[in-house]
């Protein structure tokens, strides 16, 4: 790793002990020795086992099911259909935050008469093993009469078009309009239009859906569930009839996320079954019903028609953008407002129009994924930069240089950034870092590619978005944080370790972070969003300060100084330049305690909080604030197969302030690896709406022998809003790499690959039609 | 009804005995032993998460049917080293920033124990083949590969594992 702390929008540099170090991570030893039990390793005696029964149909009336011989099936505890419960949905407009129900067009909990999408669920089983679960399902009678289906959302726009709810198939529409689109048109030189496609993408977490639920002796159920989202025991209750206060949701290390745990999965499932039987439940999906059981990243198609000059300053940008929402709502109206302010990309656009539709069919349903609409954006607008490049003659990241966006200027919503925006510095370094080209041979030709991106950190600022964090001392001076943020994978709690012991001066090996449980630890928020460091960082250290705060005033009446005189580090409290003066941190404690001294804290930070952004010119604040970076890779291509080869991934993140520098490294070399799969070899392929790829030897993410070694240049500004001046990396990690790896095929073989994965048939049809013309 | 029948394996160095009928997987009996160190990804032989030592080489355990192991040596990641004193593999995992989200590292670990018992001075090629058959969603692969080569280069200097 190389790291580049330039001094342009710096704020001064800080001595930290414990943040900004490679520390290994305080969930790291119990996950390489098999100790850290995950949601699906706890049992409990007297469990019962879990199955989904699922439409094999995506469109389809449901006119018979039939549930009697399951039910008299020996050893079935209990079996129940959409007949067995109120007519009740199972999601909400935002995960765990507004708890406002859409009835129309959220999806029932179990299908009642309607089947819409392949997989979707039509009954629910608990018996003694899950083979029994297993045999109980196929004794299940059903029959689904089909009803013609549309699974393109292009298709799915037209009048006529079969009718997934409602009166037309239009989920969301949002819009830009900025400026003088016409004038910013007239001004220019050339006008450029391009259409590109981005695919369905599978989040492939390795950890499948999995959760045990039991009734406890509050008459609470209990869920110990795979989530990224604790908040969720609102909507279980309200899907199952109880008061919020009756449903607790304890996390677990989670084994992947990616926005795919984001919404609700097994818990409603597992709440009423728990509910009905009175005993504990258990529900694991298999990998394909996890393929099939969860919403998928949105495809896009989307038409950039941009106005340049000859010297290559944008004028005018117009861009159409329809995404396929699939069946049901969930989170679309979301993910199509990210890709609406994130159209023009790290680029300053005055004149601008933007208009960001999620049409409904019968295929799966879209919701979160890393990136959320914002990566669709930036693989259309990054693609559009090289096509502009390529035509007027200018150096792609020369063209790029003359259109950033500047610290200070406002971006497409005509917001300004609090940041520091450094993408220039990003895309120069990460550009050079490829160094010299690899030599070409035979049918093998190389290429290289660059994208830039803007990728906001925080959720959207009408959401009025908080976080909560405790912070204390114990008597032996160890330090216990506690936080319902959910651990993904990122480092998210041990961060939070970090930062409270930054500011404590202990050591990391002296903290425990107890994290994810709605009853007992402080709400924090969702594990989404890029917003875990940012939002639940910044309320542990406010916690950590204040209590500080507190310990410094006592240990300084102890020294006879100032206050300000006091430091802490390494797990002692000393006069600052008197080495005399000093005492363990156990002692202060002690006294502390001794004098009724309050040695905990609980904070709550509030990030900015907005209205929702002008309905009909977009202009407004939408999120607290954004990241920029870059992407260049080398690329191979054999032009006789198709074959893509990545052979040089370079990413360049301004990250604000690093709190843990190989977690940051590892979330951006995730990120390549996850945007490469985008790029070049993850497809869902559908037939009516029927996954025909629902495994891991069918859908295909980079193997060990696909990826090559990413290397990461970390800028830190310091200037970011979370703590110490942190940005987020999460989601920026993944963002642009999928158009800087479709802009080197494209330098590759001189002609360009407008849908994503560029397959090896991709690849060769585009040659093919190359030299044809 | 299928037949049970009980078979010895010898775990992490202890025998332990179940009863299981003829379907049951080496994975699925791992687990019901309580060797939750043992993960389920796919269930067909395509994600590596499930992968133990069966006499020393590297198996789906989840392609393996239990009665085919029957008296036959186990190692899980559990069985190679603990906190109080990890494998080399599992210290470079740890210090390297190897393990993620951590579900497809038990697996990953295992992979890795075959690959340096195989050749203790691996190159990355042998790395990347090694580990063809175990997926990781969250890491790029990248500081595995570099936790791999520490750790071997542990092993030679302690002159074999500990």
């Amino acid at each position: 790793m190389s790291r580049t702390e330039s001094d342009a929008g710096a704020r001064p540099n800080v001595q930290f002990r414990q943040v900004g170090k490679p520390l290994t991570r305080t969930d790291a030893p119990g996950k390489v020795t098999g100790r850290t039990p995950y949601a699906g390793d706890y049992v409990m005696p007297n469990t019962l086992h879990m199955r989904v029964l699922r439409a094999d149909v995506a469109s389809a009336r449901l006119t018979r099911l039939d549930v009697s011989k399951a039910r008299a099936l020996k050893g079935v505890a209990c079996v129940l259909t959409a007949a067995d419960m109120p007519d009740r949905t199972s999601a909400t407009d935002i995960p765990g935050q507004t708890g406002q129900k859409r009835l129309d067009t959220d999806q029932p909990i179990l299908v009642k008469d309607r089947v819409r999408y392949f997989g979707e669920p039509l009954a629910l089983i608990a018996a003694e093993t899950r083979d029994i679960a297993d045999h109980a399902a196929e004794l299940i009678e059903f029959e689904l009469e089909p009803i013609p289906g549309v699974y393109d959302p292009l298709e799915a726009l037209k009048p006529g078009a079969a009718l997934v709810y409602g009166a037309d198939n239009i989920v969301a529409e949002r819009k830009i309009r900025k400026g003088d689109i016409e004038a910013g048109f007239a001004e220019a030189d050339l006008v450029i239009e391009n259409t590109y496609k981005t695919p369905f993408q599978e989040h492939a977490f390795l950890e499948p859906e999995v959760g045990l639920a039991w009734v406890d002796e509050n008459d609470v159920v209990n869920i110990r569930v795979s989530t990224q989202v604790i908040e969720h025991f609102r909507p279980i209750a309200d899907a199952i009839g109880v008061p919020h206060n009756k449903v607790r949701v304890r996390g677990a290390l989670v084994g992947g996320g990616f926005g795919g745990k984001e919404d609700l999965t097994v818990e409603v499932y597992l709440a009423l079954l728990a509910k009905h039987t009175g005993r504990p439940v258990r529900l694991e999906y298999s990998r394909e019903d996890s393929f099939v059981g969860h919403g998928k990243r949105h495809p896009f198609v989307l038409t950039y028609r941009t106005g340049v000059t000859n010297e290559g300053k944008i004028t005018a940008m117009d861009v159409q953008m329809i995404a396929d929402a699939g069946a049901y709502v969930f989170l679309s109206p979301y993910v199509v407002l990210y890709a609406l302010v994130a159209a023009p990309g790290p680029y300053r656009v005055d004149n601008l129009n933007v208009f960001a539709r999620a049409v409904a069919t019968n295929n799966m349903y879209t919701s979160a994924f890393r990136g959320f609409g914002a990566l669709q954006a930036c693989a259309a607008y990054e693609q559009q930069m090289d096509e502009i490049a390529g035509t007027l003659g200018i150096d792609r990241l020369e063209l790029r240089r003359r259109n950033f966006l500047k610290t200070g200027e406002p971006m497409s919503t005509g917001f300004v950034p609090p940041s520091a925006i450094w993408t220039e510095q990003c895309a120069e370094q990460a550009w050079a870092a490829l160094g010299e080209p690899a030599p070409v041979q035979g049918p093998i030709r190389t290429g290289r590619g660059l994208a830039c991106y803007q990728q906001s950190y925080g959720r959207l600022t009408f959401l009025h978005d908080t976080s909560e964090a405790w912070v204390g001392v114990e008597m032996d001076g160890t330090v216990v944080v506690r936080s319902g943020v959910t651990d993904i994978g990122a480092g998210q709690i041990s961060a939070l370790g970090q930062i409270a012991v930054e500011v404590l001066g202990v050591t990391l090996d002296n903290v425990v972070i107890y994290n994810s449980d709605s009853a007992v630890t402080p709400l924090a928020g969702t594990t989404t969003a890029t917003r875990a460091l940012y939002m639940t960082g910044n309320a542990a250290k406010q916690a950590a300060e204040t209590l500080r705060a507190r310990l410094v005033e006592r240990a300084a009446r102890e020294f006879g100084v100032e206050a300000g005189d006091v430091d802490m580090a390494f797990n002692e409290v000393f006069v600052i330049d008197r080495p005399e003066k000093t005492m363990p941190l156990v002692n202060l404690v002690r006294i502390c305690a001794a004098e009724g001294i309050h040695r905990s804290e609980l904070a709550i930070f509030r990030a900015p909080f907005g209205d929702f952004l002008d309905p009909e010119t977009g202009q407004g604040q939408a999120h607290p604030d954004y990241a920029y970076g870059a992407h260049a890779v080398e690329v191979s291509v054999d032009v006789e197969t198709g074959e893509v080869e990545v052979l040089k991934s370079i990413a360049a993140h301004d990250v604000g302030q690093c709190i843990n520098p190989a977690a940051v490294e590892g979330q951006i070399q995730g990120g390549a690896q996850n945007g490469q799969g985008y790029a070049l070899s993850e497809e869902m392929l559908y037939e009516e709406g029927r996954l025909v790829t629902p495994s891991f030897s069918e859908y295909l993410m980079p193997t060990a022998m696909d990826m090559p070694r990413v290397e990461c240049i970390i800028l830190e500004s310091r200037s970011g809003v979370g703590p110490f001046g942190a940005k987020g990396i999460g989601e920026p990690a993944m963002t642009a790499v999928a158009p800087a790896i479709a802009n080197a095929v494209a330098d590759a073989i001189g002609v360009r690959v407008f849908e994503m994965p560029i397959t090896p048939e991709r690849v060769v049809r585009a040659l093919q039609q190359r030299d044809a013309s | 009804m299928p037949e049970n029948r009980t078979i010895t394996l010898r775990i992490n160095g202890r025998d332990e005995e179940g009863r299981f009928p003829a379907h049951r997987t080496l994975l699925e009996a791992l687990r019901q032993l309580g060797h939750m160190e043992v993960k389920c990804g796919c269930e067909k032989g395509d994600c590596g998460a499930c992968a133990v030592l069966v006499d020393g080489m590297a198996v789906d355990s989840c392609l393996t049917l239990a009665w085919t192991a029957d008296g036959r040596e186990v190692t899980t990641v559990s069985g190679l080293g603990d906190l109080d004193s990890p494998h080399p593999l599992q210290q470079a995992f740890a210090d390297g920033g190897a393990a993620q989200c951590g579900y497809c590292i038990p697996g990953i670990i295992v992979a890795a124990k075959a690959i340096i018992d195989e050749n203790p001075e691996p190159s990355e090629d042998d790395i990347r083949l090694g580990l063809s058959g175990n997926l990781c969603r969250c890491t790029g692969y990248t500081k595995i590969f570099e936790a791999i080569a520490d750790a071997a280069a542990v092993m030679r200097a302690e002159g074999g594992e500990p």
